[in-house]
């Protein structure tokens, strides 16, 4: 996993909420035995046609899409099916962040298994940021802080909770895998005590 | 001594598989009883040992089928069963050898008990009180009905599971659903279901376990409760849960991989211990009126947007709304009824079993489909194909015009080439009506069994009370 410390990129806003990781990448895709280039078919059935054509003028097909790191989605993203194929779609496309007010448990926990970073932020700072397509953000890990630029060129910090093992995990690049492995004496012990 | 303080059926289960407890800084180590495979998220997990060159901890503890790419229609002349693509062939061989090479229990197309995966583990017995369960698969919350902690996990985990048979997990938070007063008699598990979602929101739950309680809750039958937490994670739950009761118990006797004898009637014992206690505390608690509850069927693009059936459209409260509304094709306050059916689907992991069938048979009985109505109907198991079969009410479906089909999720996904067309309208029993869920362009609205079955005869939308005399078939 690539370690994520701090980003400074362009936002790139789908606003609808409720996105759900069958929209993200429809289960056609998921056949494969692997994620190679799956990042190809990111909500594909929003950016094709049926003929398997790019749909013009679509905000995921403009050149700068895959320019941008930070994607910033309405409420309540990433809902719905346990696929891992989503944030590693999401990644393979170019993103290393997605913003929400919401953001579904099992999507939550899988991006930060893979390395895309789950930003949750309030209602009133998320509603600025969908507001803000286009622009450069800055999200910071290490502080735990989104800053974004004011109209009068200052900056505003929102800070963001996210849990200490995976900001951990995330920051330096880890494999979860590796603490579980490190409490193998604990788990014989649990196996035996039963 | 001081009294130790009241716990609820999630608190117990939690701090039967701490292994590890949390800390400031790390997630808790969670012991997991039973790990539930199937060819779809399983693959990475697979490769994930052969990189760290480890082996599957507990293959005793694993319980792997193919459901999901599988085709319903029956080998051809040639003997070759009819894959949707040669990918989809690939990754049920990947998981065979996986299962092979770690030693691991698989139900093949040669099984007699191959099924979808949630309707396997519990038929199975495998599935018990007081367990963790988990699969590659969000709809892993149906196993809470029999009182474990089940939930869906990404394909990184499951290699985690695989390798370590634990997880690393932070304790969610808890919400009690009571459902009080009995359901009338016409309203159904689904329904109650589709109700509760439609309360709570599809992110109402997140972040929470949710325990279902309540008479209307007690009163349900084992189908109907795994029906019932089947569609919990459409709330945004990732676990919902029933304390177990005699109806759990029942359920499990003589199932083969049940204790069996005088170890049945130990674990049994153990089992009915595990309800909440009297005062326990939840983060949040609803109570909600069961004998209120009326049929009811989605009309937009997430499983919370239902109305009662015969309802009219409601207005969009927002711009989601509309597009949803736009997605469908329909118009505020407009009757549901106006809409042609296109495609009913009966099957999944929701709506599946022997008594799902049995009810979409009893409406079907004497009637007929509507002629541009195609109707799938797909036992959740080989098993549930055979009773179905024995009962004779594959007759009942094909003689109404329905196809029968071989066991498997179907077009509850739509990855193995059952799926609607774009832009036609189904009625199904599955559990999510998620734009192009069953297939590019389809249109989902969600039902009963009864609902969808009245629908398929009925040829537009409507409920069992829609039908009359007329349409039966003398
Ligand atoms: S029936 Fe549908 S929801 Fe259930 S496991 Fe299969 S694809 Fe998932």
């Amino acid at each position: 996993m690539q370690p994520f410390t701090s980003l400074t990129g362009q936002v790139l806003v789908l606003e609808q909420e409720n996105i759900d990781t069958d929209q993200i990448i429809p289960a056609r895709f998921l056949t494969a035995t692997d994620f190679d280039g799956i990042g190809e078919h990111v909500f594909a059935d929003w950016r094709f046609n049926a003929n398997g054509e790019p749909i013009d003028g679509h905000v995921l097909n403009q050149p700068r899409a895959r320019q941008c790191p930070i994607l910033v989605a309405g409420h309540n993203f990433g809902c719905g099916s346990s696929r891992e194929h989503a944030p590693h779609a999401l990644l393979g496309f170019g993103f290393r962040v997605v913003i929400s007010s919401q953001i579904a448990d099992i999507f939550r926990n899988n991006s930060q298994t893979v390395g895309l970073l789950p930003v949750v932020l309030e209602a009133g700072q998320h509603a600025r940021l969908l507001q803000m397509d286009g622009e450069d953000i800055t999200v910071d890990l290490e502080q735990c802080e989104v800053a974004v630029k004011t109209a009068d060129g200052n900056t505003d910090s929102w800070s963001f909770n996210i849990e200490p093992f995976a900001r951990h995990c995330l920051l330096h690049g880890l494999d979860k895998f590796d603490f579980l492995n490190q409490a193998e004496e604990l788990i014989s012990a649990y196996e035996e005590n039963r | 001594m001081p009294e130790p303080s009241p716990r609820s059926l999630f608190d117990k289960l939690w701090d039967a598989h701490v292994v590890m407890p949390e800390s400031d800084a790390t997630p808790a180590v969670i012991y997991i009883d039973l790990h539930l495979v199937h060819e779809v998220t399983s693959p990475q997990g697979f490769d994930l040992l052969r990189g760290k060159c480890i082996g599957v901890r507990r293959p005793d503890r694993t319980l792997a089928t193919i459901d999901h790419s599988t085709p319903t229609l029956p080998a051809g002349e040639d003997g070759q069963r009819p894959y949707i693509t040669e990918q989809a062939k690939r990754q049920v061989q990947t998981l065979r050898e996986n299962c092979r090479e770690f030693d691991i229990e698989l139900h093949d197309w040669d099984s007699p008990s191959r099924g979808i995966v949630h309707v396997m583990g519990p038929e199975l017995g495998a599935s018990q009180p007081g367990m963790t369960i988990v699969c590659g698969d969000s709809h892993t919350s149906t196993h809470g009905a029999f009182g474990a902690l089940a939930f869906g996990i990404g394909t990184t985990e499951v290699g985690h599971v695989l390798a370590k048979q634990c997880l690393l997990q932070n304790k969610p938070k808890s919400m009690r659903v009571n459902v009080e007063g009995r359901l009338a008699g016409n309203v159904t598990a689904k329904d109650l279901a589709l109700n509760i979602i439609n309360y709570l929101g599809m992110n109402g739950g997140t972040g929470f376990v949710i325990e279902y309680a309540g008479e209307a809750v007690r009163s349900l039958d084992m189908e109907s409760r795994m029906t019932l937490c089947n569609l919990t994670i459409e709330a945004g739950a990732r676990a919902g849960m029933i304390a177990p009761d005699q109806t759990t118990v029942e359920y499990l006797r003589g199932r083969a991989k049940a204790p069996q004898g005088e170890a049945f009637d130990r674990a049994a014992g153990k089992w009915l211990q595990l309800a909440s206690d009297p005062d326990a505390g939840f983060d949040s608690e609803i109570t909600l009126d069961g004998s209120a509850m009326r049929p009811a069927i989605t009309y937009g693009t997430d499983p919370g947007m239902s109305v009662a059936i015969g309802e009219p459209v409601p207005q969009a409260g927002n711009a989601s709304q509309q597009k949803a509304l736009h997605y469908m094709d329909f118009t505020e306050g407009q009757s549901l009824a106006e809409r042609q059916v296109d495609v009913v689907f009966i099957g999944s992991c929701t709506n599946g079993r022997i008594s799902d069938l049995r009810a979409a048979a009893n409406v079907l009985r004497g009637r007929q489909v509507a002629d541009h109505v195609r109707m799938l109907v797909v036992p959740g198991s080989e098993n549930i194909r055979k009773q179905a079969e024995t009962e004779g009410l594959h007759k009942t479906i094909i003689e109404a015009g329905a196809e029968w089909r071989l066991p498997g999720c179907s077009m509850c996904i739509a990855m193995n080439g059952d799926m609607v067309p774009p832009g036609k309208t189904a009625v199904s029993t599955s559990n999510r009506n998620f734009e192009g869920r069953q297939g590019a362009g389809s249109r989902t609205l969600l039902a009963s069994p009864e609902t969808a079955a009245a629908s398929a005869v009925l040829g537009r939308v409507g409920g069992v009370a829609d039908l009359d005399a007329t349409q039966e078939v003398a």
